[in-house]
């Protein structure tokens, strides 16, 4: 083989190697057991489901009482809902009052970047089928959330006292911050030989 | 400017960087008063969150999340950014008193977590 038709297969070898990997990345939403994330191999970065948060702000802010939930976990019009002089006053039991500086700029940041908003297909997954019927919309009433935790009992989540609720993301999902929520990376205290 | 403004002045300062210990001793005093709730959920006080020493780190009621304890001998940073004071007393007194704080429960509060 010469030289240039060697380099050529290698190019083709290389292209297809990557029509894989974006097939393996393209479908891996669907992908209920998120076994993708072990085909991506090496070269490509298990993924983040989710945006992290980018608005140190909002990390400030939102962070101060709870893990800074990434935009990409509600679609827009509910993060519109959620930043409501009235609705931060009823902060789902607490009081979450914002300057109105400081809230008009946080829910900016809240309405360009929500589910809806998304590429990645997981965080869009959160913009489909209402958040919850509430006085106030919820990522854990999202129909994705539901149909992502619906084989998780109580025991290990609600009456577990290192959990205490669905809204303590980063209680199990070792990643959460990063916006990485795959299964592998699942922890739930006191359960460690966890297995879906 | 006269010297008895010039005083004044000077008197009011001085009341600031050193509260008197009646509002610090009001101030403890009022941060374990309990306000019942109408719904039958467990009372509040300041102490629900914070704990009532205020150098031990504190747990969120809701969240659990730990909040760093109050008392700037152990947290120096405390009481050091006026709008964070603002606008968590504003907040805290809502959710515990039900209503929000007088300028003296205010300058009490202040009073007592810089005397920890």
């Amino acid at each position: 083989m010469n030289l240039s038709l060697r380099t050529l297969s290698l190019v083709t070898a290389a292209l297809l190697a990557l029509g894989m990997a974006g097939l393996a990345i393209g479908d891996s939403d669907e992908d209920d057991d998120d076994d993708h994330d072990e085909r991506r191999g090496g070269w490509i970065k298990p993924g983040k489901d989710v945006q992290p948060v980018s608005n140190a702000t909002y990390a400030e802010e939102c962070g101060a009482c709870h893990m800074a939930y990434q935009p990409g976990l509600l679609p827009s019009s509910a993060w519109q809902q959620v930043m409501s002089v009235d609705a931060l006053a009823a902060h789902y039991g607490d009081d979450a009052s914002l300057s109105d500086g400081v809230r008009l700029a946080l829910a900016d940041y809240l309405n360009a970047n929500g589910a809806d908003q998304a590429r990645r297909s997981r965080s869009r997954a959160f913009s489909v089928g209402g958040a919850g019927t509430g006085p106030l919309p919820r990522i854990t009433a999202t129909r994705y959330f539901r149909n992502e935790h619906d084989e998780i009992p109580a025991s290990m989540v609600v009456n577990n006292a290192e959990v205490g609720s669905f809204s303590n993301c980063n209680a199990c999902h070792q990643g959460a911050v990063e916006g990485v929520y795959n299964e592998h990376q699942v922890k739930i205290p006191g359960f460690p030989k966890w297995e879906d | 400017m006269s010297k008895a403004l010039q005083i004044v002045i000077v008197t009011a300062g001085l009341t600031v960087a050193a509260p008197l210990p009646a509002a610090a001793a009001n101030g403890a005093a009022a941060w374990v008063k309990e306000y019942p709730r109408s719904d039958g959920s467990p009372a509040r006080s300041c102490a629900t969150c914070h704990t009532a020493d205020l150098t031990k780190t504190g747990k969120h009621a809701k969240t659990r999340k730990p909040i760093e304890p109050l008392a700037p001998s152990v947290n120096p940073q405390r009481l050091t950014d006026k709008k964070k004071v603002a606008k968590w007393l504003l907040r805290n007194c809502r959710w515990t008193l039900g209503r929000e704080c007088t300028a003296a429960e205010k300058t009490a509060f202040i009073s007592y977590i810089k005397s920890q």
